[in-house]
């Protein structure tokens, strides 16, 4: 793999055990500039704690990450990443969503400084770009699951980032602001911006997916562009009965809707 | 109100009552949002046994009962980050080990365990004037982290995993907040006592949570409770003769009983407005927040909904609502 200045994230034989458990074995993934790349896969295939380990959020047993350019260990321009996690984990409760989307901008914040006119620009943007600028002072824990997806989406665009990275952006948002999504996203695209996005399914977003990357049972099984999916699917299917046991793979339906095959059933 | 100034030992009380009113709601909201809300218990234990070898050695009790503070809540909290503090007993063990540490060493330093009474109920009238020197000294730190590092503070405690990607140094706050938690329980037992002062930490950021909305608001509205109740809990006391740790916490939960109806009419009232989503901010001090520029001057038929808003009508604008205000608008 070319790691260069074009190359906004790659990492080469990732390898992650969590308690023991192997969860990631030898993954290579790379995301190259004003790239949108699809990470797909059943639930347990390893999606979420690849994303956690190329932000540094979890630790890898054996490896390499690089951002930008520069080794994990030494990446300190978080500003240029927005990181959307999976709903559920943070305590936001009592805050205002203007307040969730403005920790968006702490990356770009000296310490002791009050938020700047541009920051609340940002912020305002942000949150108008998933519209929900009628709810700028509203109570987080009020509004709907899709609205707060959104909310943790905004504040990743309020970073104005060069690479976005998506945890399952569209679960729980209805189809129409699936479409939202897919609007806001490919505009940052055509920016220049670069994407990696963990999709249970496809949806709205998939006219923006330059390459799926699709991990079974902790390792890359297809690397390529998305319309090669459906024939990557026939092989796959093989593997899948095998592993069924381990109860770590996706099911057959699902595998169905992730590839949006409409082959054998 | 005149007669208990004229007394220096009430002046330092109530300056004592009035540090600790602004510190322990400011490091509690963190606390609160961390759901640590008992942290502040189990160091006042731990304080205890700075307390004892402060009565051993024959020191000055409060810098040794900070030390003692810190000592306890940077371990826990490297307890806590490494995995090891599951299940609570390594936490159970360390307070309860630092409260018989305090009865133990007061024991052998011949005071004995009821010397450590004013200082588990507090004894706010003894405050020395090197008690106020340290407190007020170690109030502003408290203050000037709490209140200046509030926006990474806040982004720590209510998502790490976010945090981390802002490049913050995540593991370096939780330490901040437990050590400031751990300072002002150690400066908190001469006031309210190691017993109650959990409940300054943790009971006006309750309160403060009915009544106002957003992290900001409640931060401030809890430090006004906090100062309210510690102050007015310590004049008061003074009149009934009464303890004044006990009567400030009582205080504080009257406030906290009171804001449940209340945070019922102020819904009430939020439900009879005009376009009640639309309605901005709800502090308990409207703010004069002047719009940033504004080109588009409102008027009847000009496309924005008019409200009557009082004395005035504001034009609904993007979420929120202008009211025109000499040469700008202001944002009500």
């Amino acid at each position: 793999m070319l790691v260069g200045a074009s190359t906004v994230l790659a990492a080469e034989d990732l390898t992650v055990e969590l308690g023991g458990l192997p969860v990631l074995r030898g993954v290579a993934i790379s995301v190259r500039a004003g790239e949108a790349v699809a990470l797909l896969g059943g639930n347990g295939s390893g999606k979420s704690t690849l994303v956690r380990t190329l932000l540094g959020l979890l630790p890898h047993q054996r490896g390499t990450v690089q951002l930008f350019g520069s080794p994990l260990r030494d990446f300190r321009s978080w500003s240029r990443i927005g990181y959307v996690p999976q709903r559920s984990a943070a305590l936001f409760g009592g805050s205002k969503v203007k307040e969730v989307v403005a920790a968006g901008r702490l990356a770009r914040r000296r310490l002791f400084r009050p938020l700047s006119r541009t920051d609340r620009v940002a912020v305002r943007e942000a949150i108008a770009h998933v519209g929900l600028s009628e709810q700028l002072n509203a109570d987080i824990a009020r509004l709907s699951g899709g609205q707060q997806q959104r909310v943790l989406i905004a504040r990743a665009l309020a970073a104005e980032p060069d690479l976005l990275v998506l945890d399952e952006p569209t679960s729980g948002v209805d189809l129409e602001h699936q479409r939202v999504l897919a609007d806001v996203l490919g505009g940052l695209l055509t920016a220049g911006a670069s994407a990696l996005v963990v999709l249970h399914d496809v949806g709205p977003l998939g006219a923006l997916i330059d390459r799926a990357v699709v991990l079974s049972d902790g390792r890359v099984v297809h690397d390529g562009p998305p319309g090669d999916l459906g024939q990557h699917r026939r092989r796959l299917g093989g593997h899948e009965h095998l592993d069924h046991g381990e109860g770590t793979a996706p099911d057959h339906d699902e595998h169905e809707r992730l590839l949006g095959g409409a082959v054998e059933p | 109100m005149i007669e208990i100034l004229s007394y220096p030992f009430m002046q330092r009380a109530l300056i004592a009552a009035l540090l600790t009113g602004l510190i322990a709601p400011a490091i509690g909201t963190y606390v609160v949002q961390r759901r640590l809300s008992l942290l502040g218990d189990g160091l006042g234990h731990v304080a205890l046994a700075g307390v004892g070898l402060a009565l051993l050695t024959g020191t000055a009790p409060i810098p040794l009962a900070v030390v003692a503070c810190i000592v306890g809540a940077v371990v826990v909290e490297i307890l806590r980050q490494r995995g090891k503090a599951s299940g609570d007993v390594g936490l159970a063990v360390l307070f309860y080990g630092g409260l018989a540490a305090g009865v133990f060493l007061s024991g052998i330093s011949g005071v004995g365990a009821g010397g450590l009474a004013q200082y588990l109920f507090g004894s706010l009238t003894t405050v020395t004037p090197d008690d106020l020197i340290l407190i007020g000294l170690l109030a502003v730190v408290i203050l000037v982290i709490t209140l200046g590092l509030a926006p990474q503070l806040y982004a720590v405690s209510t998502d790490e995993e976010f945090a981390r990607t802002q490049g913050l140094r995540v593991r370096l706050y939780h330490i901040a907040v437990v050590s400031l938690a751990a300072v002002t329980v150690a400066l908190a037992m001469r006031t309210v006592g190691l017993l109650l002062v959990s409940a300054l930490m943790v009971v006006p950021v309750a309160a403060a949570r009915n009544l106002v909305r957003g992290f900001t608001s409640g931060l401030g509205c809890a430090i006004a409770i906090g100062v309210a109740t510690a102050v007015g809990g310590a004049a008061a006391s003074f009149y009934v003769n009464a303890a004044p740790g006990a009567f400030i916490v009582l205080l504080a939960i009257a406030v906290f009983v009171l804001s449940w109806p209340l945070s019922y009419l102020i819904r009430q009232r939020r439900a009879a407005a005009v376009l009640p989503e639309l309605v901005d901010d709800d502090e308990l001090v409207a703010a004069h927040t002047v719009t940033e520029s504004h080109p588009h001057r409102h008027a009847p038929g000009c496309g924005h909904q008019p409200v009557q808003h009082g004395d005035h009508t504001d034009f609904i604008h993007e979420g929120h609502r202008h009211a025109a205000h000499a040469d700008h608008y202001d944002e009500h």
